[in-house]
């Protein structure tokens, strides 16, 4: 039953997937190859287009360039070494995905430097500690700081109804 | 002139033939109207300046009426623009490089702000609109902070006005007058696409009035609870309009571009996206401020920040710095006048936050399991993701300035960097929710969740086991989704079940105790909601959609999963402005006929260029997807490229955000929220 159920799933979210410029023509015979093959497309621009990547575009040089990456994956050539010798052709601008070089560190490291600001900011914050219950305050056990602020509160208040 | 002076008495003649005469003068009056906005607005900046000073204390009052009339005359100015489209006035240059006789009523009047300058104006006219608005709305606002945003609103509106009138006025006129038009990019052409940027420009601009209240606030030096209420309401508006005008703008994309993508992470989306996360951030943490008197510098630092990002993505789009489809004005110096714009106006608002930001008093303390602490958490977290994004949008552009080499930021940058950032978002938002104010208890929280946690995961499960077949990679991906998705979803509904006591109380009860939540409330848990929903329908669309493409004779047929299209006719029909061939498409299962389908492949011969019109079959949750490609010649005759997508869930992608959009509209209805509640109140 799970099993009827899944493969009924599987044909409602359809199991395959091919990108959108790439003719029939072109899959690779071997499940794994196309994969590989499909994910670097995924990765590489098409050059003449615009902002297009090669398993998107229809031009032309997209197609050589896809039949390209399939000759590189059928000689055994990994994934990287397909990379550096789109790099070496087209220069840097042909991956989607900017390679790690001194120039690009500030790219590729900077969301994680803001990370890590903001969460020491974060953990640096003035904190409410203590073990005491919130619920048995009264206002006589207030902080001269808690003090104050209730009362900023309070002139807020009549600010609000003006 | 004399002969037709009976149009400047506001009666437009419309007579076909008259070539110049159509409007003889409302391009000059347009033009006068704009002139007069720009010196109403510099008018205005003087006189809250002057009102700074003893001497002239009061007069900054009179700024008000100021404002309207300024609203007033750009309005004028932009009903001239649109007369000159609606009677295809070619002596406007303008209207004759955008326009054609032609063009249906719809593209004649998105025409208006479907070039540089015209949209230049849509965004002066919503500028000044605003502005009117903080007049009308913001009576309840004290006179001083009153005074002081509509000055800073004022001092935008002389920029950008100035800069129209200047640089790029939309009712220039030409000479010799061309007999027809050049007509609109017919890629523009297109319903989704006449309302996305005023949709857009509604948001972008929206936010100049959170810079003002913001650079208003630091001038006072009073920056309180009562300012963050006051600010919300406008930063929810321009966020609604945001959301909607993305959303749409995605749409266009989807269908109009041809292959079924719906976000490209293109230099140009990323400059809407970047100022929609900020106001994101801001919405949040505008929340805390308002509740819990914290978080003041960085509330007031992402108010400042929204609108400079709105108007980085106007300097970027406009100036021909990007080439996309969006960037009509390839012209440097304009580009520079913008930029110019752009760094006095965030330069000031920042040096002024630089100087009083350290005299803001944090407000109130809260312990690190808190409904705060969790919203800062959330807002680090967006925080890193805009920054992503402005680096992805930035770096290239810089980099090429800089040492001339040209990289590429796309896709696989944006899931290495933006898509964590979220995801953890999304980890946390059911939480925050749920916690306590000021101290929570992650245990009882956690029991509350415990349920909705292990239904996401089971989701999860099944997302990966269906995909067995595929790479890890992409069953990760799948399972990721679908987890972060059911459990934003089932967290919402949590909240929801929590706050009207369901299943514990009498359903009469659970009703009376939904009805009383806030709408504040109700609108949080549907945006949530289609937060959730977009990110199933996004993660299941890219992951599993299937693709078939071939050329074929009439007659013959594809075969796309489990269904069979079949090329029936290909007919000469004739538009309005174009001629097309259009497909006859069937679509079969193995229970019949699906559905037919009618791509069409449109030659418009005013520009010269081709486009291809997608036909879409709509299925309650996904979409077939139809387009006619070049037409090919072989031994066995006239071919066709067909192209045939199956794009599974994607009517959650836009249903989603429309859910947002949606919460957000209902939170401002909120009676708590509403400007000027309080005096009218106090009048009855």
């Amino acid at each position: 039953m799970t099993r009827r159920l899944l493969i009924l799933l599987a044909l409602l979210f359809g199991l395959t997937q091919v990108a959108a410029a790439v003719l029939p023509s072109e899959i690779m015979a071997d499940p794994d190859q196309e994969a590989r093959a499909h994910r670097l497309y995924r990765e590489v621009r098409c050059v003449v287009c615009q902002n297009e990547n090669i398993a998107a575009s229809s031009a032309d040089i997209a197609a050589d360039m896809r039949r390209d990456i399939r000759l590189h994956i059928r000689d055994g050539l990994s994934d990287g070494d397909i990379r550096e010798i789109l790099r070496n052709r087209y220069g840097d601008y042909v991956l989607f995905r900017p390679a790690l070089t001194p120039a690009t560190l500030a790219l590729w490291f900077l969301p994680v430097v803001v990370l890590i600001i903001g969460g020491v900011i974060f953990i640096r914050l003035p904190r409410k500690t203590g073990i005491t219950a919130p619920d048995d305050l009264s206002p006589e056990e207030l902080s001269p700081e808690e003090l104050a602020r209730l009362e900023a509160l309070l002139t807020d208040d009549t600010n609000r109804s003006s | 002139m004399a002969a037709r002076s009976d149009t400047a008495k506001g009666r437009p003649a419309t007579v076909r033939g008259e070539r110049i005469g159509g409007g003889a003068m409302m391009a000059e009056l347009g033009t006068f109207a704009l002139g007069l906005a720009f010196v109403l607005c510099v008018a205005q900046v003087l006189l809250v300046l002057a009102g700074q000073l003893r001497a002239f204390r009061g007069v900054e009052r009179l700024s008000e009426g100021l404002s309207l009339s300024a609203a007033l005359a750009v309005s004028l100015s932009f009903a001239a623009l649109l007369h000159a489209f609606l009677t295809s006035d070619f002596s406007v240059a303008n209207v004759a490089h955008n326009s054609h006789t032609l063009k249906p009523l719809l593209y004649k009047i998105s025409g208006a702000w479907g070039s540089h300058e015209g949209s230049m104006l849509l965004w002066c006219l919503i500028l000044l609109c605003y502005g009117a608005l903080i007049v009308l709305f913001g009576r309840s606002l004290p006179d001083s902070l009153r005074h002081k945003v509509l000055g800073v609103q004022a001092l935008l509106g002389a920029m950008f006005t100035g800069f129209t009138l200047f640089s790029s006025n939309p009712l220039a006129r030409l000479d010799p007058v061309p007999f027809e038009g050049n007509s609109l990019n017919p890629m523009l052409q297109d319903p989704a696409l006449a309302f996305h940027p005023p949709l857009l420009y509604l948001g972008y601009v929206g936010m100049s009035v959170v810079f003002s209240f913001a650079v208003a606030a630091l001038i006072d030096g009073r920056l309180d609870r009562s300012w963050a209420r006051w600010v919300r309401p406008w930063t929810l508006a321009a966020w609604v309009f945001l959301t909607l005008g993305i959303a749409l703008g995605s749409f266009w994309a989807y269908y109009e571009l041809g292959w079924g993508g719906w976000w490209f992470w293109d230099p140009v989306e990323n400059a809407s996206f970047m100022p929609w996360l900020a106001a994101t951030a801001l919405l949040h943490s505008a929340i805390v401020m308002e509740k819990r008197d914290a978080l003041k510098a960085w509330t007031v630092f992402l108010a400042l920040l929204a609108f400079t990002f709105s108007m980085m993505g106007a300097f970027l789009v406009r100036s021909g710095v990007l080439t996309s489809v969006h960037a009509f004005a390839v012209d440097p110096q304009r580009g520079i006048l913008l930029l110019i714009i752009l760094f006095v106006t965030a330069g000031a608002g920042f040096t002024l936050y630089g100087l009083r930001a350290g005299s803001l008093s944090s407000g109130g303390v809260f312990a690190s399991i808190s409904r705060e602490a969790a919203l800062v958490l959330n807002n680090l977290l967006i925080f890193v993701a805009l920054t992503s994004v402005c680096l992805g949008t930035l770096y290239p552009l810089l980099m090429e300035a800089m040492t001339g080499k040209a990289i590429s930021v796309g896709e696989p940058y944006y899931l290495l960097s933006f898509v964590p950032a979220m995801g953890v978002a999304m980890l946390l938002l059911p939480f925050a929710g749920l916690l306590a104010w000021k101290r929570g208890t992650l245990g009882v929280v956690w029991k509350q969740l415990v349920l909705a946690a292990a239904l996401s995961v089971l989701l999860a499960a099944i997302g990966v086991a269906l995909t067995h077949d595929l790479t890890g990679l992409k069953g990760l991906s799948l399972g990721t989704g679908f987890l972060l998705g059911g459990w934003v979803i089932l967290g919402s509904l949590r909240l929801l079940i929590e706050r009207t006591q369901m299943f514990r109380v009498p359903a009469a009860e659970v009703w009376r105790r939904f009805r009383s939540l806030p709408l504040a409330t109700h609108g949080m848990i549907l945006a949530h909601i289609g937060l959730g929903l977009f990110v199933l329908g996004a993660v299941v669309e890219t992951n599993t959609r299937l693709s078939s493409v071939d050329n074929i004779a009439v007659g013959q047929a594809l075969t796309l999963g489990a269904y069979r299209v079949e090329l029936k006719a290909v007919d000469q029909v004739e538009g309005p402005n174009y001629d097309a061939d259009r497909a006859q498409i069937t679509v079969r299962s193995a229970r019949g006929v699906v559905c037919e389908a009618r791509p069409e492949r449109r030659f418009y011969a005013a520009s010269g260029s081709v486009t291809t019109e997608v036909a879409l079959c709509f299925k309650p949750l996904s979409d077939l997807y139809f387009v006619l490609g070049e037409p090919a010649l072989s031994e066995k005759g006239q071919l066709w490229q067909v192209r045939a997508l199956y794009n599974p869930w994607a009517r959650l992608i836009f249903f989603g955000p429309l859910l947002m959009a949606l919460g957000g509209l209902l939170s401002l209805c909120d009676r708590r929220l509403r400007l000027g509640v309080a005096a009218k109140g106090k009048k009855a």
